[in-house]
Parts: C-alpha cells; sequence; structure tokens
C-alpha cells in the first residue's frame, strides 16, 4: 500500500513542531500495517471531536465522522455496534475526552466495547487559545487561570482502568517507534482500548524538553493484572516532577459490548407487517 | 351511541394501572372502543392515582366527567370522585379499608378478609374488585375467567379465586351487553409508535427513561430481539443521540425517544445532524413544563420548540399523531422521511398520547408507502455531500469499497472536508435549509394528508387542533355538526394544504393545552388567524364537556 494515497488536498493548518504531525505520521503507518494484516481500507473509521487534534480526519483519506467537541465516543459506539466488523478509532483530546465527554469515556469503558480511543493530551486547549485542561499540572497559567489553576489534575490511566477498559496505555509524540507499536496493539485490542499521548503544544504548552528528561519505557509483564498497573499508573500523577512511565500499563481480555447483539444479526430479514400483527395478537384478549 | 365511564382509583402502588387495562380488555372482548386516561403521580407509593375508562360503541378516545360506575380501592378515591357519579350509579369499594356512609349506592367488599380467607397475597385484591364490577356491570363470569387467564402472567388460580369471590358477593346492577363488532387490540401510544418504527424498518432504537417516552423504550427493549431491532440504555441523552447518528452512519435505521429536558440536551446532536445530514428520528413526549415540571401531567407546549430547536438553519420534519393510528402511520413515515432526505423527523407526542390507551384498528391505518432510498451508484467519486437538484446528496455507507466517506459537524466542501470558503458555505446553507426544504414541502402536501379535516366540511365554523386533542375535538366535532382542522405536519408548514381546509370557514377556535395557543400563533406568521382559544395548562388533558361547556359561552 502505497501511504502517500492516505494524503488528502485539505490544507494542514497544525503549528510547525506540533506532536499532532507524529500522530498523524503514525497513523499512516499504522493503517498501512492493518491493512497489509488484512483489514479492508473501508472497514477502518475515525472519529474525531473538536480541537487541534480532531483535523487529523481531514488531513486522512479514509472513512471519517468529524464530530463535536466531547462526543467522540458515543458516536464511535454506534458505528461500532451497527457493524461489528468495523474497526474504529476514535481520536480525541484531553479537553474533548477527559473534559467535556468524561462520562461518555467512562461508560465506553465499563462496556468494554471494541473501539480505539487515541487521546492528543497536550494538558492545554489549544484551538481556543490555552485554558487549563483537566490534566493540567497545578499551578498552570493559561487565560482562564492568569493567577495559576487551583486544581489537580486527573490521572486518566488510573481513572481508565478504575472504569473497566481492557487496554490501557500512554505514550509520547516524539518517538515515533514507540506510538506506532503502542497505537497499532491497541486497535488490534479485541475490547476498550485507550491511548494518552502526550502529545506537546509548542504555541501553548512546550513540554518537549519537561518530557524528554522524564520518561522512560516500562517493562510490560504481568499486564493483566488489576494492582500492579494501578501501583504503575500512580507513578506519575500528572503533578509532581517525578519519572514518566511509557507503554502498555493494562491489557485483558473480557466480553465486549457490541458482541452482546450478534444474535441480533443472526436472523437478517423480518417480515415487518407480519411482525406487527403477532405482536398485535398479544395486545388483544 | 352507547357510552359508559368507569372510574378506578387508589394509591400510586395499588396496581390500578393493570386493573384499568384488565377492565379496557375486558370490555374490548365485548366489541366496544375503549379509551383509558391514566392520571398518576410522580412517586412509587402512596399518591392518589385513577384511571377512567370510557368504552363505546362508536370511535372514541377522550374521556367524560361523568362516571357510570366508580372502583375505590380507598378512601380518598371516593372522597375525590364520587360526585362525579352519575345520578343512581354504583360504586364498589374496599370495606375493610373503609366504612362509607354516603347515600350512594354501592358494594362493600371486604378485601382483607377475601383475601385471608383465600390465604392470598395482597397483589391479587384488584382480581376480586375486578371480579364485582364484572357482577355490576352484568359482564358473564367466563369473559372474566378469560381476560383474567389472558392478562394475569402470574398466580393465576389465586387470582380466580378471588375474582369469582368479588363477582359473587356483588349483585347486578345494570348490563354493559355485547355488542356485534370486532375486538380491537387495545394498546397505548407509545406501543402504536413503537410498532409504527417496526413497519417503518427502523434497527435502533436509543433511550434514557424520561416520563412519557420512557413506556416506547420498554416496549421496544422487549419485543426487540424478534423485530430485529436493537435497544440501548446510555449514560445520557447527549450520547443517545449522538450513538443515534453513529448507526446512522454506518446506514442503521435509528430512533431516540425523551421528553422536554432530555431533548435540550440533545440539541448539539440534533444540529449536528443538521449539518451533518445525518438521518434520525426523535420522539419528543411532552410533558407539564418548563424544567422538570410535572413528570407524569400533560402539555403541548413544544410546539416551538420542536420547530426552532438545535441552533443554526436546517431542514426537518416534524409531525404529531392524535390517536394510536396516527402514531402508528407517522412512526414508519418519519422514519422514511428522515432517510429520504437525511435530516431529523421529530414526533411530538405528550403525556396523553403516549401513556392513555386506546382501541387500535390495524385496518384504518392511512396507506404507508415507502420511498426508495437515493443511493450512490458508483459512476463517479462518492462525494458525500454531493450538489443535487433536491439537495439530496446520493448516500453509501461504510464498508463501502472506492467510497471514502466522510461526515463533518463544520462547514465542509462536497467531500466533507473542512472548509470556511464563503461560496461553498452559500451553497452548502441552502442545499441543506433552503433546497431540501422546498422539495420536501412539496413532497408532504402531495404525499401526505398533513392536515386532517373531520365533522361537517361545510360549517363555517371550525375547531383547530393538534395532536391529542384531536380525538376530543373529533367527538365534539361531530355533536355539534362543526368542522374540525388538524395539523398532523408541523414543519414544514402545509400552507397550501391549511388553505383548503379553511375554505368556508369564518370562525376559528384554537384548542391547545398550554397557556399561549402555539399553533395559534404559527398559523398567524403564514397569514392566517384564529378568532377564539380554549387553553388548557394544568396539567390535565381536556374532558368532552369541559370544551362543551366552554364553547358554549364563546
Amino acid at each position: 500500500m502505497d501511504i502517500t494515497k492516505l494524503n488528502t488536498n485539505a490544507k494542514n493548518t497544525w503549528c510547525t513542531g506540533c506532536g499532532n504531525f507524529a500522530i498523524l505520521n503514525a497513523l499512516k503507518l499504522v493503517v498501512k500495517e492493518i491493512v497489509s494484516k488484512g483489514t479492508p481500507i473501508e472497514n477502518i473509521v475515525l472519529v474525531s471531536g473538536i480541537g487541534c487534534h480532531a483535523k487529523i480526519v481531514d488531513y486522512i483519506n479514509l472513512n471519517s465522522f468529524y464530530s463535536l467537541h466531547g462526543r467522540v465516543v458515543p458516536v464511535a459506539q454506534g458505528i461500532k455496534i451497527a457493524n461489528p466488523s468495523l474497526k474504529v478509532i476514535g481520536f480525541s483530546g484531553d479537553g474533548d475526552s477527559y473534559g467535556e465527554g468524561l462520562e461518555h469515556l467512562l461508560f465506553a469503558a465499563k462496556r468494554n466495547i471494541d473501539i480505539t480511543m487515541i487521546i492528543h493530551n497536550n494538558r492545554v486547549y489549544g484551538l481556543t487559545t490555552g485554558q487549563f485542561t483537566p490534566t493540567s499540572p497545578v499551578g498552570y497559567k493559561g487565560r482562564s487561570t492568569p493567577y495559576g489553576n487551583k486544581e489537580k489534575p486527573f490521572n486518566p490511566i488510573e481513572l481508565m482502568i478504575a472504569a473497566g477498559a481492557t487496554f490501557v496505555a500512554r505514550t509520547f509524540s516524539h518517538g515515533i517507534d514507540l506510538l506506532k507499536r503502542i497505537m497499532l496493539e491497541a486497535i488490534m485490542h479485541k475490547g476498550f482500548s485507550i491511548v494518552d499521548v502526550l502529545q506537546v503544544c509548542v504555541t501553548f504548552f512546550n513540554m518537549y524538553e519537561y518530557y524528554d528528561k522524564r520518561v522512560y519505557i516500562m517493562e510490560e509483564n504481568n499486564l493483566d493484572d488489576f494492582d500492579i498497573a494501578m501501583k504503575k499508573a500512580r507513578e506519575w500523577d500528572y503533578n509532581s516532577d517525578t519519572k514518566i512511565p511509557l507503554g502498555i500499563f493494562y491489557k485483558k481480555e473480557e466480553p465486549t459490548f457490541e458482541e452482546s447483539f450478534i444474535s441480533y444479526e443472526s436472523k437478517k430479514f423480518v417480515d415487518r407487517e407480519l411482525k406487527v400483527k403477532e405482536i398485535l395478537k398479544k395486545y388483544s384478549i | 351511541m352507547l357510552d359508559y365511564s368507569i372510574l378506578i382509583g387508589g394509591r400510586a402502588g395499588d396496581g390500578i394501572d393493570k386493573a384499568s387495562l384488565i377492565i379496557a380488555h375486558l370490555l374490548s372482548s365485548l366489541g366496544y372502543k375503549v379509551f383509558v386516561s391514566r392520571d398518576y403521580p410522580s412517586l412509587i407509593r402512596g399518591g392518589h392515582t385513577f384511571s377512567i375508562i370510557r368504552i363505546s360503541d362508536e370511535k372514541i378516545a377522550s374521556y367524560r366527567e361523568k362516571i357510570d360506575i366508580l372502583i375505590a380501592l380507598n378512601f380518598e378515591t371516593l372522597e375525590k370522585h364520587r360526585f362525579l357519579l352519575k345520578e343512581g350509579c354504583f360504586y364498589i369499594y374496599d370495606s375493610d379499608n373503609f366504612k362509607d356512609n354516603g347515600s350512594f349506592c354501592g358494594t362493600g367488599v371486604p378485601l382483607k378478609t377475601i383475601l385471608k380467607e383465600e390465604n392470598a397475597p395482597e397483589f391479587v385484591k384488584n382480581s376480586c374488585l375486578i371480579g364485582s364490577f364484572c357482577k355490576a356491570a352484568g359482564i358473564e363470569w367466563e369473559i372474566l375467567e378469560k381476560t383474567l387467564k389472558k392478562s394475569i402472567t402470574k398466580e393465576i388460580e389465586i387470582n380466580l379465586k378471588v375474582a369469582k369471590r368479588g363477582y359473587d358477593i356483588s349483585r347486578e346492577f345494570f348490563k354493559i351487553e355485547k355488542i356485534s363488532q370486532i375486538s380491537l387490540p387495545v394498546l397505548t401510544g407509545n406501543e402504536a409508535l413503537g410498532l409504527g418504527f417496526i413497519k417503518g424498518g427502523l434497527d435502533v432504537y436509543i433511550g434514557y427513561p424520561m416520563t412519557p417516552s420512557s413506556a416506547l423504550l420498554h416496549f421496544l427493549a422487549s419485543v426487540g430481539p424478534e423485530s430485529s431491532i436493537k435497544v440501548i440504555h446510555p449514560e445520557n441523552e447527549i450520547a443517545v443521540i449522538l450513538m443515534a447518528l453513529g448507526f446512522a452512519y454506518a446506514g442503521k435505521k435509528s430512533a431516540v425517544g425523551t421528553s422536554g429536558g432530555g431533548f435540550c440536551l440533545m440539541n448539539e446532536g440534533l444540529s449536528l445532524a443538521g449539518m451533518a445530514e445525518i438521518p434520525v428520528v426523535i420522539v419528543l413526549g411532552q410533558r407539564t413544563g418548563p424544567s422538570t415540571g410535572l413528570p407524569t401531567y400533560t402539555g403541548q407546549t413544544e410546539l416551538f420548540y420542536a420547530i426552532h430547536s438545535g441552533h443554526g438553519e436546517f431542514t426537518r420534519f416534524v409531525v404529531s399523531p392524535g390517536d394510536c393510528e396516527q402514531a402508528y402511520y407517522l412512526g414508519a413515515i418519519s422514519v422514511d422521511i428522515a432517510w429520504k432526505y437525511q435530516i431529523p423527523s421529530i414526533i411530538l407526542t405528550d403525556k396523553s398520547i403516549a401513556e392513555n390507551v386506546y382501541s387500535f384498528n390495524l385496518d384504518e391505518v392511512d396507506q404507508i408507502n415507502f420511498s426508495q432510498p437515493i443511493v450512490w451508484n458508483g459512476d463517479e467519486p462518492f462525494k458525500r455531500y454531493k450538489y443535487t437538484e433536491n439537495g439530496i446528496s446520493p448516500m453509501c455507507f461504510v464498508p463501502k469499497k472506492e467510497a471514502i466517506i466522510k461526515v463533518n459537524s463544520y462547514e465542509h466542501d462536497e467531500y466533507g472536508i473542512t472548509t470556511e470558503n464563503p461560496v461553498i458555505t452559500k451553497s452548502m446553507q441552502e442545499k441543506r435549509v433552503l433546497i431540501k426544504e422546498k422539495f420536501l414541502l412539496k413532497e408532504i402536501e402531495n404525499r401526505f394528508e398533513c392536515v386532517k379535516v373531520y365533522g361537517n366540511k361545510n360549517s363555517e365554523t371550525a375547531i383547530l387542533c393538534w395532536g391529542s386533542n384531536m380525538p376530543v375535538c373529533v367527538e365534539l366535532g361531530k355533536k355539534y355538526n362543526l368542522k374540525v382542522i388538524q395539523v398532523v405536519v408541523l414543519h414544514p408548514f402545509p400552507v397550501n394544504q391549511f388553505r383548503k381546509a379553511l375554505e368556508g370557514v369564518k370562525r376559528l377556535i384554537d384548542i391547545e393545552n398550554n397557556a399561549t395557543g402555539q399553533l395559534g400563533n404559527l398559523i398567524k406568521s403564514y397569514g392566517f388567524s384564529i378568532n377564539d382559544k380554549i387553553l388548557k395548562y394544568d396539567g390535565r388533558p381536556f374532558s368532552v364537556d369541559e370544551i362543551e361547556n366552554k364553547l358554549k359561552v364563546l
């Protein structure tokens, strides 16, 4: 597959040095690999929210649903349940899915529905010019918190493991090999998978140097152990100046939500008029 | 016209609803058309709740204030409703629960004693009262036995036993004769709408519980597997509509249901459907608002809201059924129109039609014809938002070989790629709101009876109504020889059909369950006018008598 065919004519408006480029480039390589493994390209569907991250669907020539801020997850779930043979990949930001749409994210994890969420976590609102987000550190000075953010950030890794996600990983937009490997594994995982990408916003919150000094790649063993996963997840709380582990925290096989509807598919044709008459019999004596 | 009304009341949790449904079935099996109006508070146990069962040999779907038989499970019911009894009428009460010293004739049924003697659980007591009712109404025991066997799934033997005790203890007061008409199924507006969705080819129903639409969710959840309809109850109404749009993107016909509060949450999704041109059917069950209001009572306050909901301008289809036959018809048709035009269809119900019980005659439903879907033929590269003469871009769904299917909440070009170009923006706005709406209006005025006319078509006085008020207005129209005009399609407003309906009318009386006369105001914006209004906004539906009295003094 020639990945240049994945380009579109849309003009790219991300800032030079934006971490989103790494995610886009990794995605193209991942798509190539998925297709080479036998998934027809038309079976891949991307869903995005609103924010800088979301422009990714304009920049790649694949099926896509450019949805609303915070609403990637319910759209992706609808598509997946409609047709479980599709590979549904959601792209979302930290404001998008950890803020506006957090409830949806928690519930999708709870259902263990087989979709993948790639979170462009730059820990700042880029498109609306630099406000703090649910994962910004305490003291972050944005335009809505000029004297410093007073709230402690969420730890999305911990949240997602607790909510029932069966694949939880963190990676970094600096270093495409890891990014690609983790994205691919997440997409191939059967169940709800989420990848928190420390994606750097060069304009409003440039963390390249900060992350470069602290990140390390975890050893991945006992991935299905909840307690070990939680312990690893708590190694960095998105606030303290500690080492930042990257890689897969948790991975487990569990029944998925969309499977529960498969019996419906088996009887494809139902004569609706006849069915109505049949049901009506229950309503007469 | 044969015309009987039975009121059964008690505390919430007494099973009034089920009991009234059994009585409705019983009387339906005697050949009558039945209607049950339900009144219950928003709590699980304790408050006063009652149902009025009205039957006739003619089609009726409204209630009268006077009643023939009162069945009281508690003293409060007797106190609240006995003044409604017609002179010399009959009531049945639980004489173990309270002693009655009133002057009306009645039969006391010692429920507690009977239950104890039969060693029967509390929940079968209604069967005992129904037994007494049947005797009082001169209904043969065998008919009751058959009805109970069909309606009650658990502990039927003990139910029959206490019913027989109730039957034997009562006395015949008058006779509801069997009439020679077919016995029709008895169902709620929600159920008829659900059946319409089945007929309309719905694939998915998604809902978050909210009165008065919850029962539609329950109904479809129960018949979903056999009807091939997936039913999902997600975390909130925002997820409900966004999931529905996800389904539609993948080619599955989806509907959602809610009430005003939930519809508020759905509004961003509604706008998305408008912008991205994704079909969806929305059931908006009105209740008394604003805000939480009276959750289990009725109203018609969201006509303007339905028409104007969502930000931005886009085409939509808004209808409101007046009875079960229309609910069934409009359920199916709304799916068809939503998918042909790739727009949202909104079905405005209210607590009355959603939860009241009607005799339903499938043979009286207007002919339902479905459109041919406009699909991409593969001859040229797929453009999700291709400009066409009628504004409808041929669709295809994932996974589709050789087609990249992009939908977008931003303004977009024909391929679905984001744009801020003013020329494209203007063309897309015209496609979504001007062109589509023009063709939709033309189609619906040719294809459907968007405005229905009943009663004396030559009358110079006409009643104007919409939604669940249709049956009560039609009944009065018949009685007073008036014309009755029901607007079934509220948007796009069927202006030509409405003008035709008004021919010869000199005086138009607007009847609505709201404080401002929303339909009256809507027709004004099309250059029509009303002469009088009869409005009710206390959460309760109109009774026949109430409108009748108001018409007399107008």
